[in-house]
């Protein structure tokens, strides 16, 4: 049975173009222009959801984005299924299908509505009281508690839309167009300024752009005429730019603010199709002008959430807006003249007052005669003490309230109705001046926080600003604009405006009831459950500060932030404890304002795009030989060569053994390169290495150990001298950038006395590195005329040559402990170098192995990995590498803290071999090493930080660190396991050709 | 997201930069002259005010200049920058 509430559709309804689309599973017809809320209302459907803690049924609240209850699911099951979508912001479409939250088995019949009737047993704080013990439980609660808690469901598959972002910047930007924020962003762009004017509707002009009620005039004319007069102008205006259906999520310091653009929600799903679904906007903005608003209040009585129980302003743009009569049977519940306006729009309707009941006890304005002499019955001086009807009010029962507003007199009056709608005073939108740094005042007068100290180039007009009605915005504003934009006059200067408006209002935060204060349910965060009896029970238990007593009861806590129940929760905050509401101040309010999707925070930072990642030049041939990566850095490197089905161990143990035993060739491309130029190029080395650099000969290769000032191990890797004040520098591959940062820091601030300059060349060159016996066969094949002699060509020595006319440079340099060559070639030759590698290695079975194979012969031979056998806590002392740190020089990064009490101390971890008992056995890496397993609590001693298999030496091998491990050499230690301890003993961390034969093979 | 003004290049937004903390504290000349106590003054402590601060920065995805700054950091309204080696203005 669904009854038709529509009026006479309005203007802003295109009655042509009917819309179906489903809640809860059923079909119901709405207009284009319709928001869900709207729809459903006009098919008289109040009930929508459930509240989070008790299930009480509940229904559309509002008309705007601060609805505290009406979350939906919008297309469930879908991929594009969206939860806790507020209904009042839904713009209906063909094929739109919604439906109710957290309730079960339906929204009509909810298991979970038996919370209501243990209500008693379930105050605040119930969770963290009943589930903290035994602790041990937890995990078990926790899985009942997760399932009957939590809102909408996630979507479960991959979002296929589009978001993207984009940077915006403008002289101007406007947030909020009603008539405060057109009257700006006329301005602003009539004064020649690049102005952005964002709404977070569809429809411009705030809720002026319906105000058409005879009481008031601009220029007269009605509100909405004149208003819509001026958007017409202001959509002609060329250096402005207006975005509908975009909401400001966050303010940030420097006028940076960042919006959620909606570009497609509003459209059927076909019509959607590779459209960008929403856009994040980042805005920097010379000057800002927030005309947000402000947000009508609720009241705080008994049972005050009721299905059917609305927010006065939101009846009124419901009867107004989208032609709906939101009740057949209406009742209108008030503190201020607002309510008034919504009757006077409901008596043009021909919509049913039943009654206005006013808290006030002489309201008198010319509004409030003029509804009295409309017949309407107000009771003045009187409150709602409770209501009743399950899924639908049908009924508020008023008394008298005395004289000091704290207790209720008389008689009981009952009063049948469908819909109650309140109005319990406005409340500034300051949520975005508070994010920018904005310090707020509390005005006594009618009890709001307005803006009072601005942090930037920013200015805050209209309602949001405390300036409440027509009257003082028309007269305001004009003055506000000329000083902001330091101009002589705007259009608005004389502009005529009647107006009946009065704003006297009586706040009373807690409304009495008849009943004792334990058997009301006085709502004041409706969608988290929160009432005013889990504040007051706070404070009974000693929570004073407003941010405890929000975390407590979870009051502001949920999707809407607390929008509508946030002053009234500091207001019984305040009454309670007796401490004035301007001492208080308000909790933090945080962005977003309104949730944003995690599509549009990502932007097109989606699958391979998530990340940059860098390809060596040789990348091509390992993905046609089928290499597997592995992900260093920002880099893609080959990891292991799998051939015929082997599994990574079986590849790098194939890969290990033809290295040492024929050849092997690793693309080195990833290792950071810096060029290094200047006449005081040694001398700088010789600062910022362990060791000595001035003797280095041209020609010559030198590894170095780089520390930081705190005497640990930075970054590692060989130097060569290419010439008298030239250096070529290699880093790991994974700091190359940080280790250019801290040198150019140190250039720059503490020795710019040096003449030294820093380029980073490492994509500049491709590495080839070619090791094993039969590595100088290969590349004597590929550059017949070098000669290759020892004598020639040692060890830790470089040379120039030309591999087919291109000029390269050749280090024979050795990470693996084999004869080999470091070939570097101008990049764009890279592929073609590694090719003729592999031609020329043929006939020795040149094998290409990756990471894993190098990780693993450099291992066998004890050279560290920084960053993997090292983690900042490492001296060289404590790597056994004293033989690198110079004792002759003065000074160098680092030195100063390698004699510092702590770091000469004997018990530090070093880095030592492990060997296991069983050859085996291959150790876990990151496993922890102990001495006596028995010993409660354990003793760690240390971790083992590198642990393979060596086929070469046909045994396990690890390296770790162990606390005074140096002197350990030889001693039994354990390394506890999940279901075993595996014996190990310590060793010396060099594994495989102690003597270094191998280098000249 | 402060807008920053590097001395060598003009207004850039913060994501181009990186802080590089106290500023002003030099390197001693001769630290084997100092003991474990001057050492660790040097190496490990730094203030953190809330208010007047003097900052090193780094415009490391542009010119890759360092500079100094004088921030504060109750509002983090920047009062001045100014290059390494110049005087701190006195704000």
């Amino acid at each position: 049975m669904s009854t038709n509430s529509r009026l006479k559709t309005s203007k802003f309804i295109d009655e042509t173009s009917r819309i179906s689309f489903k809640f809860n599973n059923k079909t119901y017809y709405g207009f284009k222009g319709d928001t869900l809320a709207s729809a459903l209302l006009a098919n008289d459907v109040h009930l929508v959801g459930r509240s989070f803690k008790y299930h009480r049924p509940r229904g559309i609240m509002t008309a705007g984005s601060e609805e505290p209850n009406a979350i939906v699911q919008i297309n469930d099951g879908t991929a594009v299924t969206e939860p806790n979508v507020r209904a009042t912001e839904v713009e209906i479409y063909e094929g739109l299908e919604a439906s109710s939250q957290n309730c079960w088995p339906s929204v009509n019949f909810d298991i979970g509505g038996i919370n209501n009737l243990l209500s008693p047993l379930l105050p605040a704080g119930f969770y963290y009281k009943t589930f903290m013990w035994p602790a041990s439980f937890w995990e078990k609660y926790e899985y009942f508690i997760r399932k009957s808690a939590g809102l909408g469901k996630s979507p479960t598959q991959p979002d296929p839309d589009i978001y993207e972002h984009q940077y915006i910047h403008c002289d101007v930007l406007v947030i909020g167009a009603g008539i405060s924020g057109i009257m700006a962003a006329k301005t602003a762009a009539k004064n020649g300024l690049k102005t952005l004017l964002v709404d977070e509707k569809p429809i411009l002009g705030g809720n002026t752009i319906y105000k058409d009620n005879e009481d008031t005039s601009i220029n007269n004319q009605t509100p909405s005429k004149w208003i819509s007069d001026q958007i017409n102008e202001l959509e002609k205006l060329d250096n402005l730019e207006i975005k509908k259906r975009t909401s400001v999520a966050a303010y940030h310091g420097y006028n940076y603010l960042l919006a959620r653009e909606n570009l497609t929600d509003h459209l059927p799903i076909h019509e959607r199709k590779n459209k960008i679904r929403q856009r994040l906007l980042k805005i920097r903005a010379k000057k800002v002008i927030t005309s947000t608003g402000a947000l009508e209040r609720p009241l705080v009585f008994n049972n005050n959430d009721r299905p059917g129980i609305l927010l006065a302003s939101a009846l009124k743009r419901y009867s107004d807006l989208f032609g709906v009569a939101c009740g057949k049977k209406n009742v209108l519940f008030t503190n201020n003249d607002s309510a008034y306006e919504t009757a006077l729009s409901f008596i043009n309707k021909g919509i049913k007052i039943e009654a206005i009941i006013d808290i006030r006890e002489n309201p008198n304005s010319k509004l409030v005669k003029k509804i009295e002499e409309n017949q309407i019955k107000i009771f003045k001086g009187y409150t709602v003490v409770d209501t009743s009807g399950y899924k639908r009010i049908n009924k508020v029962s008023i008394m008298q309230l005395s004289k000091d507003g704290q207790k209720v007199v008389g008689n009981k009056i009952e009063i049948p109705c469908d819909c109650l709608g309140m109005s319990g005073g406005w409340t500034p939108a300051v949520h975005l001046f508070t994010q920018s740094g904005g310090k707020l005042s509390f005005r006594e007068e009618d009890q709001v926080f307005i803006p009072k100290i601005y942090t930037s180039k920013q200015i805050s007009l209209g309602s949001c600003n405390g300036d409440f009605s027509l009257d003082s915005i028309i007269k305001n504003i004009p003055g506000q604009l000329k000083q902001f934009f330091e101009i002589n006059s705007t259009e608005f200067d004389n502009l005529d405006i009647e107006s009946n408006e009065d704003l006297s209002k009586r706040n009373i935060w807690l409304l009495p009831s008849d009943k004792i204060f334990g058997k009301t349910k006085p709502f004041v965060d409706y969608q988290n459950d929160a009432t005013a009896k889990d504040i007051k029970l706070a404070l009974r238990e000693g929570f004073r500060s407003i941010e405890h007593v929000k975390r407590y009861t979870t009051t502001g806590m949920g999707t809407d932030q607390g929008k509508l129940g946030n002053m009234h929760a500091l207001g019984i905050i305040a009454d309670t404890a007796g401490v004035k509401m301007g001492e208080l101040g308000t909790t933090t309010f945080r962005p977003p304002y309104t949730p944003l999707t995690f599509g549009t925070i990502v932007g097109r930072n989606v699958g391979e795009y998530f990340d940059i990642f860098r390809k060596t030049p040789m990348h091509d041939w390992h993905e046609q030989n089928k290499a597997e990566f592995e992900n260093v850095g920002q880099w893609k490197r080959a990891w292991y060569y799998p051939k015929n089905n082997e599994n990574m161990h079986q590849a790098v143990q194939r890969e290990s053994k033809a290295a040492r035993d024929s050849a092997g060739i690793l693309d080195a491309s990833t290792l950071g390169k810096i060029d290094i130029q200047g006449t005081d190029a040694s001398e700088f080395l010789n600062r910022v290495y362990t060791n000595a650099w001035s003797k280095l000969a041209i020609g010559k290769c030198r590894y170095g150990l780089m520390l930081n000032e705190d005497g640990m191990v930075y970054d590692d890797g060989v130097t060569t001298r290419l010439d008298e004040n030239h250096y070529i520098m290699t880093t790991t591959t994974g700091g190359a950038a940080n280790v250019l940062g801290k040198l150019e820091d140190y250039l720059q601030t503490e020795w710019p006395e040096l003449d030294v300059y820093l380029t980073s060349v490492t994509d500049h060159y491709a590495t080839a590195s070619v090791c094993g016996p039969n590595s100088k066969k290969i590349l004597q094949k590929i550059i017949p005329d070098l000669d290759l002699s020892d004598d020639n060509f040692p060890h830790m020595s470089f040379k120039n040559a030309k591999i087919d006319g291109v000029k390269c440079r050749i280090m024979r340099i050795s990470f693996t402990g084999e004869h080999s060559y470091e070939i570097n070639i101008p990049a764009s030759y890279g592929k073609s170098l590694w090719e003729k590698c592999m031609e020329a290695g043929k006939e020795y079975n040149i094998t290409p192995y990756g990471t894993e194979t190098m990780h693993l012969l450099r291992a066998e031979k004890g050279f560290i990995i920084v960053g993997q056998d090292t983690d900042a806590t490492l001296t060289p002392i404590d790597l056994q590498m004293d033989w690198i740190v110079s004792k002759k020089k003065y000074d160098f990064i680092g030195k100063r803290s390698l004699y510092r009490s702590d770091t000469i101390k004997e018990d530090r971890k070093q880095l030592v071999g492990l060997l296991t008992d069983d050859p085996n056995e291959v150790l876990e890496e990151g496993a922890q090493i102990v001495a006596d397993a028995n010993k409660k609590p354990i003793e760690m001693l240390g971790h083992v930080t590198s642990s393979y298999y060596s086929p070469n030496l046909n045994k396990s091998i690890a390296l770790g660190v162990v606390r005074g491990g140096k002197k350990m050499l030889g001693q039994k230690l354990i390394i506890p396991m999940e279901n075993k301890n595996i014996n190990v003993t310590v060793s010396d961390p060099v594994f495989l050709d102690k003597e270094n034969k191998r280098l000249n093979a | 997201m402060f807008v920053i003004s590097c001395p060598y290049c003009g207004e850039r937004e913060q994501s181009e930069f990186k802080a590089g903390g106290e500023a002003h504290i030099e390197r001693p000349k001769q630290p084997t002259e100092l003991s474990d106590d001057e050492w660790a003054e040097y190496l490990f402590m730094r203030k953190n005010i809330k208010g007047i601060q003097y900052e090193r920065w780094n415009h490391a995805h542009g010119c890759r200049k360092w500079f100094n700054m004088v921030r504060d950091t109750s509002n983090d309204e920047i009062k001045a920058v100014y290059k390494m080696g110049e005087k701190p203005p006195s704000v």
